[in-house]
């Protein structure tokens, strides 16, 4: 799966910790992105993904630890220089600007052009070949280039957002949970774009709080809860349903589910406790 | 992309880049058409016309003559003129409601600066435009820093220049208005260029022929030139268009300067022109731009329209403007026209992008 399994992660964290004021974002968090690997960072709200990301992404700096890009420590002072060194965001809601076509929105803040002084002017044509092909890769047949982006399918703008940041030299693509807002066949053609990204040799992390999302893209999984990381495996050492089971906090469901039965009258509420418990003991859907 | 149904279904993609270039032909010319912004302002320009050719009342049917032509143009160049300003600032997500009032104050200060200051008249322009930069920045900054909606801010601008303009010119001349004396040095030049005539028994206004130049170079930049990339990127979703790099804040704030600067423009002419200029000068013209620039396809919203559809905006106005008076109706109906237009315009508008959105899934 990886063409450079010996190599130096491409993006690597060691013991990375942020804190705002008394409040702790991430504590002593590790992790690593190899080539052609898919790291999927799985937490629940408030886990502490974003500040992770916005660390990664060069947003923030971090307090403690070590962040090494190529297996160089590196400390980004903004979004740009992060960009600089090979690492893109795709943002959920901030990748795409719906009424513009699908060549502008592609090329938009490096457009390319021709001519000089007053003169100089987009160069519409190469910008919209260069977009075909980018999403030919993809396995996308953009026909219309004209198309606004507005009019594709949530997949599709994904899809539109990843080709431009592989164009423009991502060597590290950080999605930030690209599936949230997205129904079952939407979510599984981004998949289907992050697995095309991994074998064209990126390294890729994948923010989600989806296990079945995560697991049959990646090949290293990294478990967040409350700002400290609970869990780092390779595919090989953790299966879908404890990963579920982790994500779900088994304990703590079982507790709820208690506490319910208790308060509950109703048989609806009885049958929802019910549901909790087995999701608990029974590893797995 | 296809009209619905007539595309068979997508074959899976082929490897090679580039061979789906054929396909691009497919696009029926029907729904290249619907795509575009400024279509519903050329049915309605031609609606209109075919409506006040009609009702023409005049002997000899001036409406449809080149005398007549040279009527409606006369009256829709300053609009256009404004009406692009206007539209490409609305491409960009905001208002200007000072657009109106901006064409006075830029004229009155023309007219002090000639009048009280013996300033050539050329110099004068300069110093006019410079002002007029320089308000549109103030306009641009305070939304930039603020975050608050344009409405607002450009509402303050409004009121402030009102105010100043009639109280100034008060102070300064006794009456409401500065007279400019054509034997000002620089005055026959500058007139020539910006409030003379041309295509001499008919005499269209030299306005027409900057309305025209305005009206392309501002198409040329919306949709040829990295600017207007950026334009229709702050006005469609500003956060994602900075999140690529695009400077949100110094494309907004050019916006602004260049809709003053426009006012500016046209301020200089209606001075030059009429030898002077009234303290009330351009109160209330900002609804018109605005009209127009809607009616032009503009989306209140930002982020889609285009120049032509505002030109064609303004042009509808100019019809109605002289339409009326030939046809004999009270023109007080004028404003009423307007409104319905305005309320056509917006529900053809809304109509036509739908179709066009639907008709490409």
């Amino acid at each position: 799966m990886s063409e450079h399994d010996n190599g130096v992660p491409l993006l690597e964290v060691r013991h990375v910790s942020k804190y705002f004021g008394s409040v702790i974002a991430i504590k002593d968090i590790s992790m690593e992105v190899r080539a052609g690997e898919v790291t999927c960072v799985l937490g629940d709200n408030g886990a502490g993904k974003s500040s992770l990301i916005k660390i990664l992404s060069g947003v923030h700096t971090y307090d403690e630890g070590e962040f090494l890009v190529e297996g160089k420590p590196v400390r980004f002072s903004g979004p740009r220089e992060a960009r600089a060194a090979g690492i893109s965001v795709v943002f959920q809601d901030l990748a795409t600007i719906p009424l513009m076509s699908v060549w502008r929105n592609f090329f938009l803040g490096s457009e390319p052009t021709i001519g000089v002084g007053p003169l100089r002017k987009l160069n519409a044509g190469f910008a919209k070949r260069v977009m075909r092909e980018e999403m030919h890769k993809m396995g996308i047949d953009v026909r219309d280039p004209n198309q606004a982006v507005g009019t594709l399918s949530g997949g599709e703008r994904q899809a539109v957002a990843i080709a431009r940041a592989v164009y423009f030299g991502a060597k590290v693509l950080i999605l930030d949970e690209p599936t949230s807002a997205l129904g079952v066949r939407q979510s599984g053609i981004v998949l289907k774009y992050v697995v095309q990204a991994r074998e064209r040799g990126l390294g890729v992390i994948f923010i989600t709080h989806n296990p079945h999302h995560a697991y049959p893209v990646g090949d290293r999984f990294v478990l967040l809860n409350r700002g400290k990381l609970v869990g780092s495996y390779t595919k090989a050492e953790t299966s879908l349903d404890e990963l579920t089971k982790m994500m779900a906090g088994g304990e703590e469901l079982e507790r709820l589910s208690r506490e319910l039965e208790k308060m509950a009258a109703d048989p609806e509420m009885k049958q929802v406790a019910r549901q909790m418990a087995q999701e608990a003991n029974r590893p797995g859907i | 992309m296809s009209v619905a149904g007539t595309q068979p279904v997508q074959a899976p993609a082929p490897r090679q880049a580039g061979l789906g270039d054929e396909r691009l032909a497919r696009v029926s010319v029907l729904v290249r058409l619907l795509q575009r912004p400024e279509l519903g302002a050329l049915i309605g320009a031609l609606a209109v016309y075919l409506l006040f050719a009609t009702v023409d009342a005049t002997s000899g049917h001036l409406f449809t003559s080149i005398a007549g032509m040279q009527n409606w143009t006369d009256a829709a160049s300053t609009y256009g003129i404004m009406a692009v300003a206007v539209a490409m600032l609305m491409i960009g997500g905001e208002f200007d409601l000072s657009a109106g009032v901006m064409t006075g104050t830029s004229g009155l200060l023309l007219g002090m600066l000639i009048t009280r200051y013996a300033v050539n008249v050329w110099l004068g322009i300069v110093l006019v435009l410079l002002f007029a930069g320089a308000i549109g920045a103030i306009n641009g900054v305070l939304v930039v820093r603020t975050k608050l909606p344009s409405f607002i801010i450009t509402l303050a601008t409004f009121f402030v220049l009102r105010g100043v303009d009639v109280g100034v010119t008060k102070i300064l001349t006794n009456t409401v208005r500065f007279d400019i004396s054509d034997q000002a040095p620089g005055f026959a030049s500058a007139q020539s260029i910006f409030g003379g005539t041309f295509l001499a028994p008919y005499n269209f206004q030299d306005a027409v022929l900057w309305w025209i130049a305005v009206t392309i170079v501002a198409t040329w930049v919306l949709t040829q030139t990295t600017f207007g990339n950026w334009i229709f990127a702050v006005g469609g979703d500003s956060n994602a268009a900075r999140a690529v790099g695009v400077p949100v804040s110094r494309t907004k704030v050019i916006l602004f300067m260049y809709t003053a600067m426009s006012a500016a423009l046209v301020g200089v002419m209606v001075a030059l022109r009429f030898k002077g200029i009234q303290s009330g000068q351009g109160v209330g013209l900002e609804f018109f731009y605005i009209i127009a620039a809607v009616v032009g396809g503009c989306l209140l919203t930002g982020g889609y329209g285009s120049a032509i559809g505002a030109s064609l905006g303004a042009l509808i106005i100019g019809f109605a403007q002289i339409g009326i008076i030939f046809a004999n109706w009270d023109s007080n109906w004028y404003f009423t026209f307007l409104g319905v237009i305005l309320f056509v315009a917006v529900g053809v508008n809304t109509w036509v992008r739908r179709r066009a959105a639907s008709a490409r899934r």
